[in-house]
């Protein structure tokens, strides 16, 4: 292991707060797709959102568990990955806003995974090479199922762009409602600039190109035109990454942790 | 061959040999996802594993039966390690575990696996059934988190096909 390898890189609060960050990303956009099984309008649709939240919530575990780990050398306290996901409120999670969009329509879940996808690929690719070694064997894989993930909501992009009058206008409409979230993906701040620094990290502006080269050919080949939506911020031009989320969060919130609260420690 | 060698040989022998919950035709070294076997100064065995994929709900239930087959054996203080890098690849699936698969009606992955990020293009996917290569995906995400949805238009099975990770 080299100077700056993990054990140098876990007592460093900002690497704390960006591993959480994609573990957040990865449990919200789990738990967003998990609504849908039963109710996909195909049963081989069901099985793919099914599988792809299955993918998702096993980065999400690594990555939170990986974040409590971190924060244990530095508190002394040790936080499970059920902590994490359960027992933090609205404020204390740090996902972006992308990814707890309702789904509304399958369309809007396609056009979000899309957005969403294409955006982690690109980060784990780059993560793959991350100072600190747990990080960089998650990204290793993550990348890969990643890989699937944008490739199934390309495909769905073309079907449903270049499909019905009805199919593109939906594809149309659900790419301008998460369209507005998309320049927090991208966005700077304390937490990237440090981790980056560092070389646990990376710095997400350096993503964009890659990403939006894989939508333009998403969207080219849709036969859509680029989303013109204005970005949508939060008060004060706060965002997700600051614990400030948009109205649908709290109930997705209180589905999702409800059970553990009532019942602590239930398993079956 | 020491007794500490034999002793390690024996526990490798026997993790090997845990079938997949979920493919029981194939057991951890057919899927090559059994990583290593080591014993520590105070006795207490370490068997490493990969996932295939980040969420394999199959996990829990593969430690589980490793312990189990080992205490079986007289094998009583047990850790099972997950190690995810290097990430794991269906290049690692064996030529006996291929076969196994094909024999029971489960299409093997073709081909080497894909870079991250290069085009998903399957290669000709053989009918484990009838053996024509006149085979269409029906879906890329299958029963399982590993496998896509086939359908041979010779003999029209469907079929699961291993996908190449
Ligand atoms: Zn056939």
């Amino acid at each position: 292991m080299n100077e700056r390898g993990a054990n140098a890189a876990a007592t460093d609060t900002a690497t704390i707060a960006y591993v959480l960050r994609l573990g957040d990303d990865a449990l919200i956009a789990s738990h967003r797709l998990g609504e849908l099984v039963s109710r996909a309008p195909q049963l081989e649709e069901d099985v793919a959102l099914a599988n792809i939240a299955l993918d998702l919530l096993g980065q999400a575990r690594s990555l939170l568990t990986c974040a409590g780990r971190m924060e244990e050398q530095l508190t002394g306290v040790l936080r499970t990955e059920d902590d994490l996901a359960y027992l933090r409120d609205e404020q204390q999670f740090t996902n972006c806003r992308l990814v707890e969009l309702p789904n509304t329509d399958f369309a809007h879940t396609i056009a979000r995974q899309l957005l969403f996808s294409g955006y982690a690929f690109e980060l784990y690719a780059a993560l793959r090479d991350s100072a600190d070694d747990t990080l960089a064997g998650i990204a290793g894989k993550a990348v890969k199922e990643l890989s699937y993930h944008r490739d199934h909501a390309a495909r769905w992009t073309v079907r449903l762009g270049d499909g019905t009058r009805e199919s593109r206008e939906r594809m149309k409409a659900g790419l301008d409602a998460a369209w507005p979230y998309t320049d927090e993906l991208f966005a700077a701040d304390q937490v990237t600039r440090s981790v980056s620094e560092a070389g646990t990290g990376v710095d997400p502006a350096r993503l964009r190109p890659a990403w939006e080269e894989f939508l333009a050919q998403a969207l080219s080949d849709a036969g859509l035109d680029w989303p013109e939506t204005a970005p949508i911020t939060g008060p004060g031009g706060m965002g997700g990454r600051d614990g400030v989320h948009t109205e649908a969060f709290g109930y997705l919130l209180a589905e999702m942790q409800h059970l553990h609260r009532s019942h602590p420690g239930a398993a079956w | 061959m020491t007794a500490e060698e034999a002793l390690l040989e024996e526990v490798r022998g026997l993790a090997a040999a845990v079938p997949d919950p979920e493919m029981p035709m194939v057991n951890l070294e057919d899927l090559g996802i059994l990583r290593g076997v080591a014993r520590d100064a105070e006795g207490t065995v370490t068997v490493t594993i990969t996932p295939t994929y980040s969420g394999c709900p199959a996990m829990d239930a593969i430690r589980a039966n490793i312990r189990e087959r080992l205490a079986e054996h007289g094998h009583t203080r047990v850790r099972v390690r997950t190690e995810l890098a290097p990430a794991w690849s269906t290049d690692r699936i064996t030529a006996e575990g291929r076969r196994k698969l094909a024999e029971h009606g489960i299409a093997p992955p073709t081909g080497a696996a894909p870079a991250p990020g290069a085009a998903l293009v399957p290669l000709s996917v053989r009918c484990p059934r009838c053996g024509a290569f006149t085979t269409r995906e029906l879906s890329r995400f299958g029963s399982t988190a590993c496998r896509a949805l086939y359908v041979c238009e010779s003999c029209r099975e469907p079929f699961d096909h291993v996908k190449p990770l």
